[in-house]
Parts: C-alpha cells; structure tokens; sequence
C-alpha cells in the first residue's frame, strides 16, 4: 500500500477496485452454488447421506456401504449429518436440485421427501419386496410406488430391571393395569418405577403411539374416548409419581440414561439402545411387548428406522444407486447392519431367525408383526398431527390440563 | 448500516479532491474521483444485496405462498395471499408465544441491565484481584451456548439438577421445583439462564461508559457533600445515558431473536409454554414443514426487531444533534 500512494499520477488504485470487485462477485457466486452437489456427474462416483452420528452405527454403516460400493464397482462418498440439520440439509439440496444419490432418511418424512417428485420410483426401477414385511413395505410407499425402502426396521418395547423385579416381587407386566401397580410399587426415592419419553415433538409422539393405538385410537381423531384412555394412564404414572414430571424434557437417549443409571426399573425404548445397555455388565434386563389394556389385545407399536431412498441425477447414476440399495438389502448385509445396529430385518425369515437366535430382540420381532407405519393414516400430513398430539401430551402431563380438553385442542389445532 | 459504510467510502475520495497537492487540471479529477467513489461503494452494495436484501426479499415473498417440501424441488409454491399470516393470527399457541416473547424480553432485559450496572459500578473501584475477577465474569460470553446450555438442563433438573438441591437443603423449596418440566416454571428458568447469559454483554459496556466518566466530577461533588447514592443518581445515571441506549436497544435485538437458549433448555416446551417467536418460526418450518408460515413469523419478527432500530438511530441522531 505505502509504495502506491507514493505515485501520485495514479491516486486511486483501479486494480485494487478490481481486485476488491471480482472477490465480491467470487463471494456471490459463491453464495448461490454453495448446494451443488453431484447431479448429472460420473456415474461411478456416488454421494450418500444419513444422521448416524453415533458408534457403532456412525462407523459400521460407512464399512457396509463401501462393501456394497466395491460389488457395484462404484466410489460412495459419504456425509454424515446431525439428526436436526438432515432435513434442512436434504431441502436445501433439492433446491439446488442436487439431492445424494443415497439418502437414508426417517420414514414418517419418506412421504414429503416423495411428493417432490425429487426420488426415483424403486417400484419402477425394479426392486423387489417380497418376503419383506407388508407393514415396513408400506412405510415407505407414496401414492402406491415404493420410493425408500429399510433393510431393517425398529420399535418400541419395555425394558425392566430384573433385579428391581426379582427384590420386589414381581412379575413383568402385560397389561396396563399391571403396568401402573408395577411401576408404583417399583418407585423408591431416588427411582422411579417407568420411564419414558414425552418430549415436545415427534420423538415423544412415538413413544405414546404404541399405547395410542393399542388402545384403539386413530390419528384422524385424536380425541376419541380410546385416546383420551391412552392419555389417562400416562397422566396417571405422572400424577401418581411412579414416573418423573421430567417425562417432558427427555429424549429416548435420556429415558436410557435414567434406566442405565438405575434410576427407573423399567422404560419404552427402541432395539437401538441395546449396544449401550449390554455393555454395562451389571445391568441386568429384559425386554417385554409394550402393556396392552387388556389381556386379549395385541400391541400396536409404530415402525421406527430409516429406509434408503435414490435422488434423481441420470439414468446411469440412479442405475447404480438402485444397485447398491439392492445390495445393502441383500441377507448378508442387512443380517449385519440390523444385528450390530440393533435393528430388526425387514426380511420377515431373516427377522424370525433374529428372534430365536437373539432373546433380547423377541418382544420387538414379536410386534412388527402389527407394526403401523406413521404415514399410513395421514400421508404427507403428518408432521402437523405429531405436533398437535406432542402438545397435548406435554400439557396434560406438565400443564395439569384434563387428556380430554388436551387432546380436544390438538384436533382442532391439527384441523388448522 | 449500508449508508454508513458508503458515506465513510465517500469520504476519502471528496478529501482527494479537495486537496491541493493532487495531479492534472480539476475536471478530469473530479471525473475519476466519481469513478472512484462508485468503485469503493460497490463493494458494500453487493454485500449488502447478496447477503441481506436478496434473502429478505426471499423470506418475505415466502411469506406469501404454501411453501411446501415439494417447493424446494419443483420450485412451484402458490401465492396465498395473507393466509400464512391469518393462519399464524389464529394459531391456539400464538397469542402464548407472543406473551411468552415479551416477557422472556422484558424480563432479560431489566435484569441483566441491573445487575450488570451492578458489577460494572462495584469493579469501577479499584480493589486486590479486581481484574482477574471482572475477566472471569466474562466466561459465560466465551463458552459456546450449546456447553453452558447443557449445563444449565443439568442445574435445572426436577430430579438430579443441583439447583433443586440447594433449594430443598436450605428449606427455600418443600418439594423439588420442576423447573424445565412445568408449563408454570419453564418460562422462569429459560429466561433466568438468558439473563445469567447477557450480564457479561451488559458489565463490558456499562463498565466502559463508567471510565468515560471524569473522576472530577466525582471529587467535587463530594466536596458538595454528596452522597454515594446521590452521585450515582445524578452523575453516573444520566452520564451513562448514551451507553445506556445502546445496551438497551442492542440487548433487546439480541434478546428477542433468542434461539439456542430455549432450544437447548425446553425446544419452547413443555406444551408451548417456553415457546418464543423464534422457536415458534422454527417449529413451524422444520417439526411440521409449514414453511410458508414459519416464514411469517420470522417476517413478523424482523418487522418488530426494525421497529425498534428505528426508534434506537432516531434517538441516537437526536442525541447527536443535541450533542453539537
């Protein structure tokens, strides 16, 4: 700078303006392109996406992929996304019209992410489900085409501590009235008898689902007297304090801490957390179908999981993305995604293997057989129908709000 | 801001001008000197095209339409008119959230205005440790919100947080408080961790408007026989009306587009009952990917946060020309 003030046939600097100008314009363009991905590039080089940002998913589905990649002959490059910013991130990519070739995405959103017209129909493309179950075949279906398919599912079941049990006494329970004296006589200061999650979004929707539906209910009229049933017996473990008024801030990773830390005999959780509880040795536990309001009925539980699904790009591209779904599908490959991940197969003969071979995994095998994917009742609407019943939950169990004008508010809410 | 930043580009190039010892005759300068002028405000229009107005107009044109997941892809999105707007007006959490933003913003404000003029006033005097002390009160500025946040969930647990722990061993509280856990508490506790927050933001500024102040003033007003409190009350306060201003003003544009605070402690629940605009935007447009609406809030947001910078530079020019 010095040495060019002193030429004073040149006061203001033009290449120094120029120089200032091509970086804003670089920055601009740099703004506008930040989404570009990999559409319409070489086909043998793929990009994938998913939110497992913890062990042993983060690092074991990496190593499955690359498997598939070298059967297919291709390069995956792989990203790995937090859970809250996946859904952004994938919007964002579709504007920019540059969507991964692999995405492994949370079923409920499957139908949103399908009616963009942004994912290749795998219906079309040739893949098949047979021996799959109905049920997690559906969850990722729209409009009758197959868009994302899981090669493994998961759900929801009760968890006790044996040791709790055995010194009260007691016996696993298998309806709701036995879930309520169980989890009342199971809480001694500092444990309570059940956790569970109910967190104020989708996360705790899922958790009361699985008594949402066993009772009868329908997310098309969520203040149905089934519903208001459902919403009774999580009220009355609060109020009665068998279980913590905290409910309403824990996310299932919490409701697993509090399990691990002996501070609730029993919890709803997922087959997802059994890495976590199986390493700590002198947990003991074991795991029933969730309660159900009477002896006759069948638990109704939610399909959890992600299912794979293919962006559009080019026809060679999605041909080879198409293949290497193929082979994350296969009996190999999804028997070891699903037994480190702590998933249950899709495949219904792998998953009956799994539930002999593996008595920790039976009560969950046992439900997917009624299994209801979240999407099938509502379709693309819901998010907004999760939201409303997560709101009616919270301010019935932390709002000292009556289930039924809780769950009266929300219709109306959902209907808005 | 951006006429700001052309004026202080403008400058420069006029003083080029004016001055005697530049080259050749006077129009070909003025000439150039226009030139460069333009050259040196481009920058700052570019800027502030790209990153504020293009977005903007973005935001408030989504406003408008049924912005769907579809949208992102096809590009297609229906104008709707105002309905984004009637839909927010008549949501059942709206008329909550709108109280919640104002008492979660008042609440912040007064407090960490007074308690940080409390500590900016007690380490003005000089006293053994008193820098080392006045640093370590800046910590909660420094650390990510996402780790004191987290801390924070932890003090404030029902069950196991320390807080509550405190509270029943010295026989404050009969029963543990739920603090996160209630619809009647979860406000109190976000905005509580707010203030803790911006009492450091507070304490810097107001401690730099008090070493402004002559310390004459001060002597001579003692050998008035001024009191403490009278001093305070008629040197300190209004000497610090300028600064107070700005801490004012600033804190509440920070205040109001509090995030990650509510987000880490409740996500603005339980039941709505922490939820403030922000959150709500963001509820809106990524939990039920109604974007068109989550972009009316937000716009309904900017509207308020440009409401009050406009009361903030119209004071601030008065006082200005006052000043003169």
């Amino acid at each position: 700078m010095p040495s060019r003030r002193s030429r004073p046939s040149h006061p203001i600097a033009r290449p120094g303006t120029a120089a200032v100008l091509a970086a804003a314009g670089a920055l601009l363009l740099a703004a506008c392109g930040t989404g570009s991905g990999g559409s319409g590039g070489d086909a043998g080089s793929l990009t994938e996406m998913d939110y497992y940002d913890a062990a042993p998913q983060n690092t074991q589905l990496p190593a499955i992929l690359d498997e598939c990649a070298t059967q297919v002959g291709v390069k995956i490059k792989h990203q790995q996304v937090p859970r809250d910013q996946f859904l952004p991130k994938l919007l964002q990519q579709a504007s920019a019209r540059s969507l991964p070739d692999l995405a492994l995405i949370d079923n409920p959103d499957l139908q949103q992410l399908a009616a963009t017209g942004g994912l290749v129909s795998l219906s079309k493309a040739g893949l098949t489900t047979s021996g799959l179950y109905p049920s997690i075949v559906a969850a990722g279906q729209y409009q009758g085409q197959t868009y994302g398919i899981a090669p493994g599912v998961n759900g929801l079941a009760l968890y006790y501590n044996k040791d709790a049990f055995t010194q009260a006494g007691l016996q696993p329970p298998a309806t709701w009235q036995e879930l309520k004296t169980d989890a009342k006589k199971l809480t001694q200061s500092p444990r309570y008898g059940l956790a569970f999650s109910a967190v104020g979004n989708e996360e705790g929707t899922f958790q009361f689902e699985p008594f949402f539906w066993t009772a009868g209910a329908d997310l098309k009229q969520l203040d149905s007297p089934q519903a208001v049933q459902a919403l009774s017996l999580w009220k009355d473990l609060v109020g009665s304090g068998a279980a913590s008024k905290s409910v309403v801030t824990w996310t299932q990773a919490d409701v697993n801490d509090q399990f691990l830390a002996g501070n609730a005999a029993m919890m709803v959780n997922g087959p997802w957390q059994l890495p976590t509880l199986n390493a700590k040795k002198d947990l003991h536990f074991g795991v029933v179908p969730i309660p159900v309001p009477a002896a006759s009925a069948k638990p109704v539980t939610p399909l959890g999981g992600e299912v794979w699904t293919v962006g559009h790009s080019n026809a060679a591209r999605e041909a080879n993305a198409v293949k290497v779904v193929k082979c994350l599908l296969g009996h190999d490959e999804s028997a070891t995604w699903a037994k480190d991940a702590g998933y249950i197969p899709s495949n219904q003969q792998a998953a009956a293997q799994l539930a002999t071979s593996d008595p920790q995994m039976a009560a969950f095998v046992q439900e997917v057989a009624t299994a209801r994917a979240r999407t099938t009742e509502l379709g693309t609407a819901y998010p907004k129908v999760s939201q409303a019943l997560a709101d009616a939950i919270q301010s019935a169990l932390a709002g000292g709000k009556d289930p039924k004008a809780a769950l009266s508010q929300a219709q109306s809410a959902a209907k808005n | 801001m951006s006429t700001t930043a052309a004026r202080a580009a403008l400058r420069p190039a006029g003083r080029t001008d004016g001055s005697p010892q530049a080259g050749p005759t006077g129009n070909h300068r003025r000439h150039r000197a226009r030139w460069a002028a333009v050259a040196f405000v481009v920058p700052a229009w570019l800027y502030v095209a790209g990153f504020y107005l293009y977005p903007l107009a973005g935001s408030i044109r989504m406003g408008f339409q049924n912005y769907t997941v579809s949208s992102f892809y096809t590009g297609v999105a229906p104008y709707v008119g105002w309905a984004n707007y009637t839909a927010v007006l008549h949501d059942s959490h709206f008329g909550r959230t709108v109280l919640n933003t104002a008492l979660f913003t008042a609440g912040s404000l007064v407090f960490q205005f007074a308690i940080g003029l409390a500590l900016a006033v007690f380490f003005n005097r000089r006293f053994p440790l008193g820098g080392p002390l006045r640093s370590l009160l800046l910590v909660p500025w420094l650390l990510p919100l996402v780790v004191s946040g987290t801390a924070w969930r932890w003090i404030l647990d029902t069950d196991s947080g320390v807080l509550n722990h405190v509270l029943l061993q010295l026989h404050l509280a009969s029963h543990p408080i739920p603090w996160l856990a209630s619809t009647h508490d979860s406000l109190i506790a976000v905005t509580l961790v707010n203030i803790w927050v911006g009492i450091p933001f507070n304490m810097v500024i107001l401690y730099g408007g008090l070493q402004a102040i002559p310390g004459e003033l001060y002597e001579a007003a003692a050998l008035d026989g001024a009191n403490a409190w009278h001093r305070f009350r008629h040197i300190t306060l209004p000497l610090l009306r300028p600064v107070t201003a700005v801490v004012l003003t600033l804190g509440l544009i920070y205040t109001i587009k509090v995030f990650d605070v509510i987000m880490i402690l409740t996500q603005g629940g339980p039941a709505g009952s922490s939820q403030t605009l922000t959150t709500f935007a963001y509820n809106l447009s990524f939990q039920q990917l109604l974007f068109g609406r989550g972009a009316a809030v937000g716009n309904l947001l900017i509207l308020v946060a440009v409401v009050f910078a406009a009361v903030y530079l119209r004071s601030t020019r008065e006082q200005r020309q006052a000043g003169r």
